[in-house]
């Protein structure tokens, strides 16, 4: 009987786990997690701190969902792996064994190192336990100040503005998240949080947090502004957990790096969801995304490949759909370039992908509310944004991934004033009529 | 039912009387559970969301509360025109 043993509770590890249970009956599967919430949804926690759902709605499985599945729920963090004895040693230092083991153990936010950053009041969200400490915290917030860039930045503004926290957010330059959205894209968000009452104050860095009794009472900025404020939220970007991995002397770079099996360089280990670095066989890079559907996906193939199943991992352009400042947005495969000075690295619900533009022509229209930009390759189009309307957020969606020829209308798309929402939304009756749409 | 009108809110809600099914697309879901949490009659819409399962439900009042709540836009109405089938 095969001993499996799984690293993480969150959506890469439940989904080895399906994977497994739904190829051999029999194995022994033990499910190690260090969060004392276990699996719950991580990007749900925006809609938490809106007020949109309460906590208990947060976790899609039940206990019978899990007792169906037969697995050793075993509270506790690892502490190392020995790959040589297939053996892992817990916290409280007992001992695990494995056949086969995956490292689900996802990512945690850089740290804000600027000096008072440990005072009370200063805060990020990372985990169920983050969420849950600011709104504790809000009650008797009345001033926040937020930095960092991305999409759980804004969730942090949007939150706390929810709770009815003045706002103010801090922009290192002169836009916001400058490396996947273009200019006109960062100006409706922004637009839209200053409606909200946010006051956003641009090429603003943070130097030290101010505080009173252990509690933060203000920041002070590199132009020597001090701002007063009960709270500093940040969201500077977040790193894969890697150091139980680079102890145990397997393959890492940014995360741990993995063939396209989902396997480490060592045989009997594998890595799913925001720790791994999986290899994409189309591009020969490897990648990180941030991203609930990657992570799931790739916790699923781990789940095969340890059962047995020999299955490759093929990654789908990178996709995420997301409110920014209450807009929905939609963000489909590479649609910027370059570095964003608000995050180190990557972000959450982010992807490398997002940002590897090569040299692709803009289509766009719309300068309001609702917004659509697509990245026009010689042959496909390589990404999309849209924002607003979603009425063709899935058929680019669809399109995109489906490597759609789109040669028969590029040059009605690059045409000046092109109407390209009439233009795609044609193109995909006409494409989808073909296709066996999912 | 125009393509553009599949994804709108509000058309969904008044499409809902005359249509059939809420059909989940798995792949955009994050599980955040807003369409379970919404339901008047309790349906866990979040689990066929995960299962990629339509909510073929006796009990589903098709209302639309699920399909225009959700964040992400998973959900759709599919249309199940029994008639049409039957007329054929």
């Amino acid at each position: 009987m095969t001993r499996h043993l799984i690293l993480g509770t969150g959506v890469a590890g439940v989904a080895a786990v399906e994977a497994i249970r739904g190829v051999d009956a029999n194995a022994e599967i033990v499910l190690l997690g260090d969060d004392p919430f276990g699996y719950y949804s991580r990007p749900g926690l925006a809609y938490y701190l809106t007020g949109e759902m309460m906590e208990k709605n947060l976790f899609p499985f039940a206990t019978p969902d899990f007792q169906k599945l037969n697995i050793r729920y075993v509270k506790g963090g690892a502490t190392k792996i020995l790959p040589n004895e297939k053996i892992v040693e817990l916290d409280s230092k007992s001992r695990l064994a494995y056949d086969r083991l995956l490292i689900a153990v996802g990512a945690q936010a850089v740290r804000l190192t600027v000096p008072g950053a440990e005072l009370e009041g200063v805060v990020k969200i990372d985990h169920m336990s983050d969420a849950r400490h600011i709104l504790q915290l809000t009650k008797k917030t009345r001033r926040a100040v937020v930095v960092g860039g991305g999409i759980t930045a804004l969730e942090l503004v949007e939150g706390l503005i929810s709770q009815r926290v003045n706002v103010t957010y801090l922009l290192r330059g002169d836009r916001y998240w400058s490396n996947v959205l273009d200019e006109q894209e960062s100006r409706i968000v922004e637009k839209r949080l200053k409606e909200e009452g946010v006051e956003l104050i641009y090429h603003a860095e943070l130097i030290e947090v101010l505080g009173k009794r252990g509690r933060v009472n203000g920041v002070k900025l590199l132009d020597g502004r001090t701002l007063r404020c009960d709270m500093l939220a940040y969201a500077i970007g977040i790193q894969p957990r890697v150091e139980l991995a680079k102890e145990a002397g397997l393959a890492v770079d940014k995360g741990i790096l993995v063939n396209e099996h989902l396997q480490t360089n060592d045989p009997n280990i594998f890595a799913a969801g925001d720790v791994a670095q999986a290899y994409d066989p189309l591009t020969g890079r490897s990648i990180i995304d941030s991203l609930w559907g990657p992570a799931r996906e790739q916790g699923r193939v781990a789940g095969l490949n340890m059962a047995g199943r020999k299955t490759a991992y093929l990654k789908s352009p990178p996709f995420n759909v997301t409110r920014l400042a209450g807009l929905t947005t939609t963000i489909i495969g590479t649609v910027g370039r370059g570095r964003d000075d608000d995050l180190v690295g990557i972000a959450r619900g982010d992807s490398e992908t997002f940002r590897s533009l090569p040299d692709a022509i803009a289509a766009q229209s719309g300068f309001d509310v609702n917004r659509l930009r697509l990245l026009v390759g010689e042959k496909y189009l390589l990404g999309a944004i849209v924002m607003g309307d979603q009425t063709l957020s899935l058929p680019l969606q669809k399109i995109i991934a489906g490597h759609a020829d789109i040669s028969s209308i590029r040059e009605k798309l690059l045409a000046r004033d092109a109407k390209i929402a009439d233009v795609v939304a044609d193109f995909w009756r006409e494409w989808a009529g073909g296709q066996v749409v999912a | 039912m125009a393509l553009r009108d599949l994804f709108r809110p509000e058309s969904a809600r008044h499409k809902a009387s005359s249509a059939g099914q809420v059909t989940p697309d798995s792949a955009r879901c994050v599980q955040c559970g807003i369409c379970s949490f919404n339901c008047p009659i309790g349906i866990d819409v979040r689990r066929h969301a995960w299962t990629g399962e339509a909510v073929v439900n006796s009990r589903c009042l098709t209302c639309g509360e699920c399909v225009a709540r959700c964040p992400r836009g998973v959900l759709r109405f599919e249309r199940t025109d029994l008639f049409a089938e039957a007329a054929q």
